[in-house]
């Protein structure tokens, strides 16, 4: 009983133990954190949705629901597409500069691969309400129509654009989509890679 | 260096002070974990209440991930669960550590029981301890019982058909007591509904707060040992008992090794043997309830078959009923029964160790005996052993106080 103790031994082996035990504990996780992500019928329902345009007509707009979201598919008319110059000055980033809130092949001035149809989702930047379509306004000053949200005022272009002086802090997000057949569109495959 | 070292170490200690002034975590570390002092002759038999410590951990945690994606209705349950196996991101091994952990549960659980019954743990002054180990186990059938209705099997489905209809048996009360426990006239969405909320919520909560109740009550008398001796009659002239050690860290470096092994244990059957051939997790019930069909052999999940022998041994529905209740319940009254007067087997004459055997192998044979389908000489067998297992208890008060027992020592061996 008078041996001495020996505390580097002890020390050695309480930080050993520990080390192990928080490896094991760190593994065991795993499984738990991985069950809380989306699950395998969640990604199914994830799908890509495809929209058929020959019924769309121009200046008509479709809603359709990609991954629980709300997307806005409108076909615009000539009239629609020249009005889109005339507003940029009213604009916080007419230019889409900020590249995260579209893909690439949506980075112009129509927001979009074919200038004839937009594709946005109808998910307000500010606090996620979804913007009313107000395509034909008696032009004022500052408001020349398009997407107008009714929780807190925030206003859009025809191409989703984004107003100076809004709540809004950006453009509408454009979802990923490409044209798959003649006519037919489809949200949640990249143009490209189809 | 050093002064870096003392500077740190004050102001840790200045924390522990201002919280030691508002709540007692000083004194209340000390009292159950670095001083709680246990006898230093703990065996084999002193680790299953830590082991069931972790599996009600395990439990609580398996269960609140189960129940993110469980849905508890007779439309989806079924489903349900099919979804958690398949689609789930690693949900099967989530269920199948709830699932194997109820059977480790009651394993462990009975182990610990019998180490109570080897040493005389239920003695005087742990009578209390016992009365709420009982009233633990009793909510943990309970809770091993609605939990196994809600996926919804054809398994789930009769055996919650016959428990509850057990029930029934009682006079006058009966059928309306049934109607009651099952909220609708058969087994229905509403039944699972409910039992979803006592395996979640209701039972889980009883559960937790008796355990609590059972670790404070054992830490004001101290734990018993092997030896059946009171350490606290002999301490050195610090007041600490001379035959005991700290919890903390020896009796939990001992445990840690304990739950290693269980852990190890534990993963085997999880990753290779799930359903345990059909006992852990019973074949029938991998099919959907159906209420127009009784599976062919109808059995409880194991943990339950020793009373359910009970049940089916007695020709008659009320005094089967009676026969399963008083299984359950004689145990509780062990401290009274049991009239000898030493604690530990080790002191004890060949009349206890005989009539303790002689229960283990009846207890043992019930089960067996429950899974088998009750017919010719299973019954009269059922009836044998029943006949053993209550003649432990009844005739205890007789054969402990006549058993004759060797000298207690003053101290530990």
């Amino acid at each position: 009983m008078t041996e001495k103790v020996d505390q580097s031994k002890r020390h050695f082996l309480t930080i050993a133990t520990a080390v192990t035990g928080s490896a094991g504990i760190a593994f065991a996780a795993v499984p738990f954190l991985s069950s809380l992500k989306p699950s395998a019928r969640a990604r199914a329902l994830g799908a890509p949705v495809e929209v058929p345009l020959g019924s769309l007509e121009p200046g008509e707009m479709v809603r359709v629901v990609w991954r629980g979201k709300l997307v806005y598919v409108l076909r615009r008319t000539e009239e629609m597409l020249q009005r889109l110059s005339g507003v940029t000055e009213f604009l916080r980033d007419p230019d889409s500069a900020d590249t995260e809130l579209q893909p690439i092949y949506a980075s112009n001035e129509h927001r979009s691969v074919d200038p004839e149809f937009l594709v946005v989702e109808g998910s307000c930047t500010h606090l996620g309400c979804a913007p009313i379509p107000q395509f034909e306004v008696t032009p004022s000053t500052d408001w020349f129509g398009g997407f107008f949200c009714p929780c807190h005022g925030s206003k859009f272009d025809l191409s989703g654009r984004v107003y100076k002086g809004v709540p809004a802090p950006t453009n509408l997000k454009v979802p990923p989509y490409s044209f798959t057949q003649t006519n037919v569109i489809t949200i949640g495959i990249d143009s490209g890679n189809a | 260096m050093v002064n870096k070292e003392n500077k740190q170490a004050e102001s840790s200690s200045k924390l522990l002070d201002w919280i030691d002034q508002r709540f007692p975590y000083t004194e209340t570390m000390k009292q159950h974990i670095t001083e709680y002092y246990a006898s230093k002759n703990f065996n084999i038999w002193y680790v299953f209440g830590v082991l069931a410590m972790v599996v009600l951990v395990i439990q609580l945690f398996t269960g609140i991930f189960l129940t993110m994606n469980y849905k508890p209705s007779a439309a989806d349950a079924f489903s349900s669960v099919e979804y958690i196996m398949r689609d789930v991101e690693w949900g099967w091994l989530i269920r199948y550590m709830h699932s194997t952990g109820a059977s480790f549960f009651f394993i462990v659980v009975y182990l610990h029981m019998f180490r109570a019954m080897l040493y005389g743990s239920y003695k005087k002054p742990r009578e209390l301890i016992w009365i709420i180990g009982m009233l633990i186990f009793i909510v943990l059938m309970a809770e091993a019982f609605a939990g196994y209705l809600l996926p919804w099997g054809q398994m789930s489905y009769w055996g919650a058909q016959v428990i509850i209809s057990i029930f029934g048996a009682i006079p006058f009360i009966g059928e309306a007591l049934v109607e009651i426990i099952r909220g609708d006239y058969s087994i229905s969405d509403i039944t699972l509904n409910r039992f979803f909320a006592l395996h979640v919520i209701a039972l889980p909560l009883a559960l937790v707060a008796l355990i609590f109740v059972h670790i404070v009550a054992l830490h004001e008398v101290g734990s018993n040992n092997p030896d059946g001796i009171e350490i606290k009659e002999h301490k050195d002239h610090n007041g600490i008992p001379i035959d005991g050690v700290a919890f903390h860290p020896y009796h939990t470096s001992k445990d840690l090794v304990a739950i290693i092994i269980f852990l190890m244990i534990f993963s085997f059957v999880v990753f290779f043997a799930p359903d345990m051939g059909g006992y852990f997790l019973e074949y029938a019930n991998f099919e959907k309830a159906n209420p127009t069909a009784t599976p062919e052999h109808i059995v409880p999940v194991w943990y339950f078959t020793p009373f359910y022998a009970l049940l089916r041994a007695v020709p008659d529905k009320l005094g089967g009923a009676i026969a399963m209740g008083l299984a359950v319940i004689l145990p509780l009254f062990l401290p009274w029964l049991d009239r000898a007067k030493v604690k530990s087997i080790r002191y004890r004459g060949w009349i206890y160790k005989t009539a303790l055997t002689s229960f283990v192998i009846s207890f043992v044979s019930l089960g067996v005996l429950g899974v088998l389908p009750a017919e010719g000489i299973y019954i009269s067998l059922a009836r044998f052993f029943g006949f053993i297992y209550f003649a432990f208890f009844i005739l205890m008060p007789y054969y402990s106080k006549i058993d004759k027992t060797k000298p207690v020592p003053n101290r530990v061996t």
